[in-house]
């Protein structure tokens, strides 16, 4: 925090202005890390992430703050797609793995049909709890739409955009279905 | 005013030139878009990013950086890295899914094979 004696928070040295005791960015821009803001402000500008912190309780603010860097950084490294690039590719990773796993699955059920004709019902096949149930489900009814129709549409490696892709909030809520968001520490690293 | 003007100038309450950055991208019938993409970023810097840019990828940045604004917008805390994190997630839970079912299906396999074997015997 600013204050006589105290050295200025790394915002306040790039802006060249003087660290207040209440200043919004001190506890998030430490001074060690210049580079933190900088990238920050390059991609958003210090004014609007003053404005998205002071819209935000205090014990949101250190993951606003990650989560912003993580952006901006995203950005600077491909200027065209930023975080949308990488959104995309998991796509395609969530899409191949959604189609192993149905190869798999109607395998194992011609294994089981064969070893006992009279099974009743396929889902004496698998032991699956509740949560595999629910991405099972989930997995059909996404490959019952076109492969695309929900998610971003477009492949990262053509560099193709299709612009007509499902809002965020309904990509959010297709998401939602599997658990609460994993903010995982690696994700800041 | 000029009622041609690109829904970035009019936001702008500017006059919209000929050679409007902004114009190709944010036309006068969507003015949420601009809104959006201006509310995080802010015009300066989506005018710089822009500007830095070849010309045919400048379609794709606005795009791109609207779902980025708008993702923002609905999530303040994690905008689109809650995206990324949710994705990650179902990532994880398909591979362990798949590996199990994998792992059923040699089960199932071995038993088979032993169950032909013992039946030759």
């Amino acid at each position: 925090m600013g204050g006589p004696g105290s050295s200025p928070c790394a915002s306040c040295k790039l802006l060249r202005r003087r660290c207040a005791k209440d200043c919004i960015f001190a506890p998030y821009f430490p001074p060690d890390d210049p580079h933190k803001f900088a990238i920050v402000h390059k991609v958003f500008g210090a004014s609007n992430v003053s404005k998205m912190l002071q819209e935000l309780l205090v014990h949101q603010r250190a993951d606003a703050v990650n989560s912003l860097v993580f952006e901006a950084n995203a950005r600077v490294r491909d200027p065209v797609y930023g975080c949308v690039g990488a959104i995309s590719y998991l796509q395609n990773q969530v899409s191949q793995l959604q189609m192993q796993l149905a190869v798999a699955q109607a395998e194992i059920l011609c294994i089981q049909m064969q070893h006992e004709p009279t099974l009743q019902s396929h889902h004496q096949v698998l032991e699956l709890d509740q949560d595999d149930k629910a991405l099972l489900l989930h997995n059909n009814i996404d490959n019952c739409n076109n492969n695309n129709n929900n998610n971003l549409g477009y492949a990262m490696s053509s560099g193709q955009f299709n612009s007509n892709f499902a809002s965020p909030s309904s990509i959010m809520q297709m998401q939602m279905q599997m658990q609460d968001p994993l903010k995982q520490e690696s994700l800041w690293t | 005013m000029n009622p041609k003007r690109c829904a970035a100038c009019r936001y702008l309450r500017r006059r919209c030139p000929k050679d409007c950055v902004f114009s190709p991208y944010f036309p006068p019938n969507n003015p949420e878009k601009f809104a959006c993409v201006h509310r995080i970023y802010g015009a300066g810097n989506v005018s710089k990013m822009l500007q830095q840019l070849p010309v045919q990828t400048r379609a794709e940045v606005v795009e791109s950086l609207c779902f980025e604004a708008t993702c923002r917008i609905e999530d303040p805390v994690y905008g689109c890295v809650g995206i990324i994190s949710l994705l990650q997630t179902q990532i994880q839970k398909t591979e362990n899914l798949l590996a199990r079912t994998q792992a059923e299906i040699a089960v199932a396999q071995t038993k088979h094979s032993q169950n032909q074997h013992s039946e030759f015997m």
